[in-house]
């Protein structure tokens, strides 16, 4: 089975392609964001994310070839995401794989999004040891798995509502901190007392026993929203770096507790962060401490391989390979495909 | 020259390749628009059919629209992949085009409108010229309402075709001189592409892969599809 993988990722609005050898050597990594196009609407916009797709593709892949120092006919698998997200985006990448795989002579590998971001640790610490537990946080998922296995996955609970990175966003709109809002709450909440408000923490309490067993690994954002909303409406004066850093800390708890209680109830030997939420800097202290405490090691990705990027595509895409072999080449895109599961 | 032609503007998707021999082989199917599933294993069917290896191929042309984005897009970025893929250039055609030309023995105004949902159509206007046909006005949106408009003032034989024109037929019943063409002629089909192509192959009418430029006609939704993104 062949080594070196391209990897293309146009699930949402970064188009990206990478190249891979042995889902541990990235060889290049080339993303180009759309964010200063969606800024103004304040949220990713399904058409001109894919127009943006179809533009910069070539570009994207010339540069990936060239730096990678592999050629194309050196190639030995192409890898794409499939799903989750927006249907107009993973067409663009999928369909200009099966190409690529057609004019290489190549296998056509289709890649889960989700995974990609379990492999995201990997490919920067391959020596990571399993069961272990991952913390997922994106603008479009917010997930607490366990990882068996490669390819071997346990979901312990998702957000029930909003995405985490969802939240920021809508507040960062609120607060006119302009999109996107991660990035922008965690700059003002360095400035900001966390302790200043008591938002809600949903479904977080003292003994996770106590919660019922769908509950305990949930997550809800859409009430913590509310409540910063309702707040400064009635309390026009409120400091807005207090606002970030309170509600910063809030969503920071639900997501730390809970991934505690995962490591806690699971004899993990380590957890892990991944998505694009996990480049937030209070996350990332209050997740290494939770590790320290509860003595599994922690692995931070560093914050480029947090956030979309096609070398996860590719490592995936690797494992994926020598688990399931080669897609067909009428794999479909699914914007709602989850991870397979263990039962 | 063998050119590799590749069409998804429309409820169609469709591969052809062919060069001064006329078409070898071409591959069509039109069910419940699964573009991005029907092309790859279409491309590969086709090259097989026609005897030949990808890498004989020495241009890729392809649809650039008006049509279903979507679709649109899947036929643009498997032929740009392709093209970049093989190192040969590519050759853009209007869909428009492309429906206009199989009528090209016609005396009459040739009028194809494509169906681009929302009650608007994809049109243009064509005239048979010596060796082929002219573009005598260019490609716009509107309702069926406003071509039949359009037509009315001309008042001139017209030959109306496309699945646009089909699905509308009731706003064009009034007009005396406008023929309505059968169901063969209501798509843009990669045979025509590859005829079309090979033509502009010919007087080295080319672009690069990283310039190709879809036609659109119409404006981004800025929707923000928030349920999209969350699972
Ligand atoms: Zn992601």
């Amino acid at each position: 089975m062949g080594d070196m993988i391209l990897g293309i990722e146009t699930s949402c609005d970064e188009t990206a392609v990478a190249v891979v050898e042995r889902a541990s050597v990235v060889r290049s990594s080339v993303i180009s964001s759309q964010v200063d196009q969606h800024a103004e609407f304040g949220g990713v916009v399904p058409e001109i994310a894919g127009r943006a797709h179809v533009r910069e593709f070539v570009p994207v892949l010339a540069e990936a070839l060239a730096t990678s120092g592999v050629e194309g006919k050196d190639m030995d698998a192409v890898a794409a995401t499939v799903g989750p997200g927006l249907v107009g985006s993973l067409l663009v990448g999928m369909s200009a794989a099966k190409a690529l795989s057609l004019v290489w002579g190549v296998p056509f590998v289709g890649v889960n999004h989700l995974e990609a971001h379990l492999y995201a640790s990997f490919l920067e610490e391959p020596d990571l040891e399993l069961p272990l537990v991952v913390l997922l946080v994106s603008g479009g998922h917010t997930m607490l798995v366990l990882m068996e296995g490669h390819g071997r996955y346990r979901l312990l609970g998702s957000t029930l509502d909003d995405a985490a990175g969802e939240a920021f966003d809508k507040v960062a709109r609120y607060l006119g901190l302009g999109y996107p809002g991660g990035p922008a709450v965690d700059a003002l909440a360095e400035e900001g007392d966390p302790r200043a408000y008591a938002y809600p923490r949903s479904m977080v309490r003292e003994n996770p026993e106590t919660l019922p067993d769908d509950r305990r690994y949930a997550f809800s954002f859409s009430g913590l929203k509310t409540a910063v909303v309702n707040h400064v409406r009635s309390d026009p004066a409120a400091a807005t770096a207090d606002v970030a850093a309170s509600f910063q800390e809030a969503v920071v708890d639900a997501l730390v507790v809970k991934a505690r209680w995962a490591v806690e109830a699971t004899g993990a030997k380590g957890a892990c962060l991944g998505g694009g939420v996990a480049a937030n800097s209070r996350l990332r202290e209050r997740f290494l401490d939770m590790c320290t405490a509860t003595g599994v090691r922690a692995f931070l990705p560093s914050r480029a391989m947090c956030t979309d990027n096609a070398a996860m595509v590719a490592a995936a895409g690797w494992w994926r390979l020598r688990s399931d072999g080669p897609s067909p080449l009428d794999t479909s895109a699914d914007s709602n495909l989850g991870l397979s599961l263990l039962g | 020259m063998l050119i590799l032609g590749i069409e998804s503007a429309g409820a169609q998707v469709g591969c052809a390749v062919g060069g001064h021999e006329g078409v070898l082989a071409s591959a069509h199917s039109g069910r419940g628009r699964r573009h991005a599933e029907a092309l790859a294993p279409q491309i590969d069917f086709v090259r097989r059919q026609a005897g030949i290896e990808l890498s004989e191929v020495g241009a890729v042309a392809v649809d650039v629209g008006p049509g279903l984005f979507t679709g649109l897009r899947v036929g643009i970025a498997t032929a740009v992949a392709l093209a970049y893929g093989l190192g040969v250039p590519m050759i853009p055609v209007s869909s428009l085009d492309l429906m206009a030309f199989p009528a090209r023995w016609t005396a009459r105004l040739i009028v194809p409108a494509l169906d681009a949902r929302r009650g608007e159509l994809f049109t243009a206007l064509f005239r048979k010229v010596p060796g082929g046909i002219q573009r005598v006005r260019e490609a716009n949106v509107c309702t069926p309402d406003e071509l039949s408009a359009e037509l009315e003032a001309l008042d001139e034989p017209a030959l109306l075709l496309g699945d646009g024109a089909l699905r509308y037929t009731e706003a064009f019943t009034g007009l005396r001189s406008t023929e309505m063409a059968e169901q063969g002629l209501a798509n843009p089909s990669a045979r025509s592409l590859v005829q079309l192509a090979h033509a502009r192959a010919m007087r080295e009418e080319f672009v690069q892969p990283w310039e190709l430029e879809p036609i659109y006609l119409r404006q981004p939704d800025a929707q923000i599809n928030w349920s999209t993104r969350t699972n």
